[in-house]
Order: structure tokens, then sequence, then C-alpha cells
């Protein structure tokens, strides 16, 4: 099966203006404040990790479809009902036919606070050196992966130059996979603009991407 | 009267949409997978304590006190926290600084990563195609479509936020605001400001 992202959307042609939005206003219909919620309550059950979450979101069929929320609420339904903890007739009947699956954690009321206060950081300690330096020449991969990744494909195959190392975090690639924490070292990479579009490029434009050091190779 | 007609607008999409989570919330509460108590303290968490006015006072604090602004520089994580704005989508954050020779700009061209903790939630926009697969390519081009025009040979300098790093732009300080508070000077950042997207306003403007 081949794994396609709707999500990668950096560089793609899209003639259609960005509009401002004022400073305060949050929701745009009444039911957003609460699949943001549901979303995040349920991901503090631990039942699937954040990746998995993005993994099942960029996959949605109908993502350039759906309204940003939309792809929150489809994700968690379809998170959901793929781990047997709710079914499509349960949702569409607003009624409960199978009994809960257990759960390591729910979120209760009194928790909230501490647990968006301390969020889920993703730094690992050092167990090998990095292979890389600020101010090295780097290649990244091209070509298609067939899971999750956070290589965005504009960047694919594309050489750059490292700006920041960021330490140790968890490879979202192999956490959106079920495949564990598998944690890499993170940089920040520098390309010109002319690296990543050639001549449409504007000049004195550059784009950073944070890429984990499995997508590199010297330069 | 014509109007257009935006599916996302649409009334009966709308109602739909509420019923749909409506049902999913009862469903979930039943199950005792959720507590619909917490769902309320999220929400007002994000609606009055989680916002960009925190942000706000970040950028504040590092246009008045150096030895802040130094920190920030080398610890953004550590610094911010110091004011209280921590967790989650900011575990880890690295502040840039506006200079007059670069500018920077924040997106996630794969999905909406953005530092809840000082910012708060993101707008639409940011969430959009558009940002999204123009902010990479054309950062002049959106700059002008919110009204942001740099002084010529300003470099731009885009960071597309990929991995669980988030990214506050901490603009220049204005001219003519040597006689502002820290309070006053907080004002003046807008949220568009310290995504890289806006420039802080003129000390006339925020009077």
């Amino acid at each position: 099966m081949t794994y396609t992202s709707h999500a990668d959307l950096g560089g793609r042609d899209c003639g259609d203006p960005v509009i401002a939005e004022p400073e305060g206003l949050l929701w745009h219909a009444a039911w957003e404040p609460r699949a943001l919620a549901l979303t995040l309550a349920m991901g503090a059950t631990g039942a699937w990790n954040i990746d998995m979450s993005r993994s099942a979101r960029e996959t949605l069929p109908d993502y350039a479809q759906l309204s940003y929320y939309g792809i929150w609420l489809a994700a968690l339904c379809r998170m959901m009902v793929e781990r047997g903890l709710v079914t499509d007739e349960e949702i569409d009947q607003a009624q409960v036919r199978v009994a809960p699956r257990p759960l390591s954690r729910v979120l209760r009321a009194d928790a909230v606070a501490d647990v968006l206060a301390r969020g889920s950081p993703t730094m690992r300690d050092v167990s090998a050196p990095a292979r890389f330096q600020i101010g090295d020449r780097v290649r990244t991969r091209a070509g298609h992966v067939d899971h999750h990744t956070r290589l965005p494909g504009y960047a694919a195959g594309r050489v750059g130059t490292v700006e920041c190392v960021h330490g140790v975090h968890v490879f979202a690639d192999a956490h959106a996979q079920g495949l564990g924490e598998l944690p890499e070292w993170l940089y920040s990479v520098a390309f010109e603009g002319r690296a990543l579009w050639g001549d449409d490029a504007t000049p004195g434009t550059s784009v950073a991407i944070d890429l984990w050091e499995e997508y590199l190779e010297r330069a | 009267m014509a109007h257009e007609h935006d599916p996302h607008h649409d009334h009966s999409e709308l109602d739909e949409m509420d019923l749909r989570v409506r049902a999913l919330e009862t469903v979930l509460a039943q199950k005792g997978y959720i507590d619909p108590a917490a769902l309320d303290v999220v929400i007002d968490t994000y609606q009055t304590r989680i916002g960009p006015r925190n942000g706000a006072r970040v950028v504040a604090r590092a246009w008045v006190d150096p030895a802040f602004a130094d920190w920030l520089r080398n610890d953004a994580t550590a610094a911010i926290g110091s004011l209280g704005y921590t967790g989650r989508q900011g575990e880890h954050m690295v502040a840039l600084f506006n200079t007059p020779a670069e500018h920077h700009m924040v997106v996630c061209t794969l999905c909406s990563c953005y530092p809840w903790p000082v910012l708060g939630l993101p707008p639409t926009w940011y969430k959009s195609a558009p940002y999204r697969s123009r902010a990479v390519k054309d950062p002049h081009g959106v700059l002008a479509e919110f009204g942001v025009a740099l002084p010529e040979g300003t470099r731009v300098r885009v960071w597309d936020s990929t991995a669980e790093v988030r990214y506050l732009v901490v603009p220049m300080r204005p001219a003519g605001t040597e006689r502002l508070d820290e309070s006053q000077l907080a004002d003046l950042v807008t949220r568009d400001s310290m995504i890289g997207t806006g420039l802080p306003k003129a000390p006339a403007e925020a009077a």
C-alpha cells in the first residue's frame, strides 16, 4: 500500500490569497471548541501519540475539502474506530452499543492545567554524537517513503546548510508508525531560495526546515 | 440577496456538525473515556489564559531587559517559562530576533504547528492551504497581502516548523517608544508580528 499525505502543501501552486483574521477570533462554529477539546482529552488518554494523530489527519482522503477542525474530528473518529473504542454506528446514533475498552488514563477537569503546562517534551538523552555541526553542507533524502515523514516534498533531494542543532528528539516517522520513539538528532537546515525553487526564487529569501539526521547526508 | 456559497458556513452543515460532535461527546462520556467538565476547562484555558498576549509580554520584556533578551536568545524555553508560559506545543522554544538585515517568518507547511503557550491557538489563515503553500516560496507576496513591505535589501528567512521545535519571532522595537513602560510596549506587539507576517504597531496606533 502506498502512503499518501494530502498535507504536504509547501510550494504547491495555490493562487488563493491569504485572508488575515483579527486576534481573538478563535472559532467559526459552535462545535469547533468541543472538537478541539475532545481531541485533546482523547489524546491525553494515551490511546495513540501525537504523531499517529498527524498521520491519521494527513491521510484522510477528503483532507483538502475539510475545514481544519473538520480534519481533527474526522481523524479523531477514525483513530477511535480503528482501535475499537467506538463504532461508526455509535457515533451516528449517539448511543453506546459496545462495552467500553479500558484506557490507561482519563483527563479530569482538575488535571487539565497541569497536563497542558507540562506538555509532552520530545527531547531525549544523547546516546551518540551528532553527525553534523553548524555550517555543514547536507543533502536531503530524495524520493518517496511509504509512511508519515517530516521531510517536506519541496525540500527532498536539496542541499542546504546546518543552521541549528536542536538535540536528540523523538523521531516522528517511527513514532507515527508505532515503532517506538527511536530518538535522533534534529537540526534546522537552511536552504537558499534558489536551491529550492530555481529561477522562481526571490533573491534574498531562504527557508530553514527542522530535519532529523536520518533525512540527511553530507553534501 | 446574493452571497457566495461556502460549504463551511452552510447552516445545515453546521447543524449537522454540531449534532455529530454532541453525539460523539455523549458516547465518549458514557463510555467513561472523557470528563465533559475537563473539556470546559480546556476551552476556557485557550479562550482566557493562553493567547498572544502571553507572547507580547515576552517580547516587551526582551525589549526593556537586555539580560532577558540574551536569555531568550540562548534558551528560549527557559526564558519564556520564567514568565509562566510552558507546555503543550511549546515544549521546545526558539526565539528569532528580527534585525534591519533579516526578517523572520514562521510556517508549518505539513500541518499547523504553532507555539500555543505564547500565541494560543493558530488563526485560520495560518492553517490554510494558501499560507502553507505560498509562505515558503513567495514570502514577499504573502507579506504584501498582510500589508507589510520590508525595506529594500532586507533578507527574509522562513522557518518551516516540521518537528517539535516551536518558533517565536521577536520583532524590532518600534521607534519613538523610549518613554513607554513594559505593559504599554506589550500593547504594540501584535500576534502577526510574532509570526512574522506583521510588524508591531507604532505608538500612535496603539493609543
